[in-house]
């Protein structure tokens, strides 16, 4: 039964010796293993969360631009409607304001017409009155010596002679 | 895949020459032994007495043959302490006692126990009851070789560490982080919890310790093929560290659990007896498990070699190497086995100590 009879000696030593080396290891190896373990994991992690947060980052960039992409293709139809309307609007403008216009220059060419022509009448008139006047002199002049009784009798006649 | 078998059946034919050469050899050589056995000059061959001197600890440190190192021995007596070479009381020759006078007793070996003597050269039992022997034993000196073993392993990985720094692990470093890893996150986290980063010291310096003692304790060898790991002081003082550590980490949580556990009043007659056991039987556990696993494989692999004394015939052989290779490999198995399930369960009391709870 000495097998199962611990020594003495061999516990001391083995105490003595082991928590030695727990002393030795822990302060020279155990720390700086650890230490340097857990820097590498924590490196590790830090790097993958970022380069996860790279990518999410980049994910939503493309998504921006796709949106922006799109806004700026919607604003773009956009205005190009509002162009088109602006266009058929300003044409539809333009025509009324052609026919106004025109309207209004036949009016007045119109009115200047029939200005013209009154004057014209109002001349014609003139001529008419002065060629009688001249013819109707004259033939009275061969026909009556008496200027006198002949003028007399010529103004007595313009003044029965109405214009239309 | 043709130059591999070419090869191999190359090697084969070379190993069957050899044996075949060994065994021509050592055939006569049986005879030869058997006639002296008739003679009876031969001792009778004990496997029980070859088994116990490998599987215990010896005053001298055992190379091959006849030669041994000679160990300090350190006693402790009633008078003063005594210190002196072991090969003055160990007798190299069969028969002869040899007895070495010290300054406060005579003392002799008795198995491997020392013993004092009387002016009269008869045991002094009252002496030999108050001796304490703190020699520096096999077991001891191959625990100092093997904790300078750690020690080279420990600083050369701990310095790769500085040197590449936030780098992969090379050489040695990588052969060890997997295992320093595997104490942590399967070993340590599971078990104690948050707090396990205190512990881990403790924890890596046992796994360690027990790992490279289980190791060498399979080198059949010298310095190797101790049984420190199978040793019940050993085990013992390691168990006892656990049970310390254990209890001065515990919270007030583990001693109401043990104390004053939410069950009826009535069972306290039966449970705080048997929860003030579980405080001191489960490092008993560990105590033994480490022995017992270690102590049994060595005595199983001594058997299959002692085999071949038993049946007295090398023909024997073949079958016993290839059923201590097994157990070899078994026990290669168990070396990491046994340092792994004493970690674990030491982090599992430390754990249970450390709980908190939250009814």
């Amino acid at each position: 039964m000495e097998l199962v009879k611990p020594e003495i000696g061999l516990i001391f030593w083995t105490s003595l010796s082991f928590l030695i080396l727990l002393f030795i290891l822990g302060k020279f190896a155990w720390k700086p293993i650890l230490g340097a373990l857990t820097e590498r994991e924590l490196f590790i992690e830090d790097s993958l969360n970022k380069a996860e947060a790279a990518k999410e980052e980049m994910e939503s960039l493309v998504k921006k631009n796709d949106d922006l992409l799109k806004q700026a293709r919607a604003e773009r139809d956009l205005i190009l409607q509002e162009a088109k309307k602006i266009k058929d609007q300003m044409i539809a403008d333009a025509k009324l304001t052609a026919a106004k216009e025109g309207a209004r220059m036949i009016e007045q060419a119109k009115l200047e017409i029939n200005n013209q022509k009154a004057i014209a009448m109002a001349d014609i008139k003139n001529q008419v009155s002065t060629l009688s006047l001249d013819i109707a002199e004259k033939v009275l002049r061969k026909q009556f010596e008496d200027h006198k009784k002949q003028e007399e009798l010529v103004g007595e006649l313009l003044k029965e002679v109405t214009l239309n | 895949m043709n130059n591999k078998l070419i090869l191999n059946s190359k090697l084969l034919s070379k190993i069957i020459i050899y044996a075949v050469f060994l065994l021509s050899y050592a055939l006569p050589h049986q005879v030869f032994a058997k006639d002296k056995e008739e003679a009876g000059d031969e001792k009778k061959f004990n496997v029980k007495e070859i088994i116990f001197e490998h599987i215990s600890d010896s005053h001298s440190w055992h190379i091959f043959g006849k030669l041994s190192i000679p160990l300090p021995i350190i006693l402790y007596t009633d008078r003063g302490i005594e210190v002196f070479s072991s090969d003055k009381i160990i007798n190299s020759e069969e028969g002869k006692e040899a007895i070495y006078k010290g300054s406060h007793y005579s003392y002799k070996i008795n198995g491997n126990k020392i013993v004092a003597l009387d002016a009269s050269g008869k045991e002094d039992l009252r002496a030999s009851g108050k001796l304490l022997d703190f020699s520096i034993t096999k077991n001891v000196a191959s625990m100092w070789l093997a904790i300078l073993i750690l020690l080279l392993i420990f600083f050369k990985v701990a310095s790769s560490y500085s040197k590449n720094k936030g780098k992969a692990p090379k050489g040695l470093q990588s052969l060890i982080e997997p295992l320093i890893v595997f104490v942590r996150d399967d070993v340590a986290i599971p078990n104690i919890g948050i707090k396990y980063a205190r512990y881990m010291p403790l924890l890596l310096t046992v796994f360690f310790f027990i790992l490279i003692n289980n190791l060498l304790g399979l080198v059949p060898i010298f310095p190797g093929g101790y049984n420190l790991t199978g040793n019940i002081a050993v085990t013992l003082t390691l168990s006892v560290i656990a049970l310390i550590v254990v209890n001065f980490s515990v919270n007030k949580y583990y001693w109401k659990h043990i104390f004053a556990p939410d069950i009826p009043l009535w069972l306290y007659i039966i449970m705080v007896p048997v929860e003030m056991i579980g405080i001191i039987s489960r490092p008993f556990a560990l105590m033994i498990r480490l022995f017992a696993n270690i102590t049994a494989g060595h005595i199983i692999v001594l058997s299959l070699v002692s085999l071949i004394f038993i049946f007295n015939t090398l023909w024997i052989s073949p079958i016993s190497v290839l059923f201590v290779v097994f157990m070899d490999v078994i026990e290669l198995l168990v070396a990491f086995l046994q340092a792994y399930i004493f970690t674990m369960l030491m982090s599992l009391f430390i754990g249970m100590a450390v709980e908190e709870h939250h009814h």
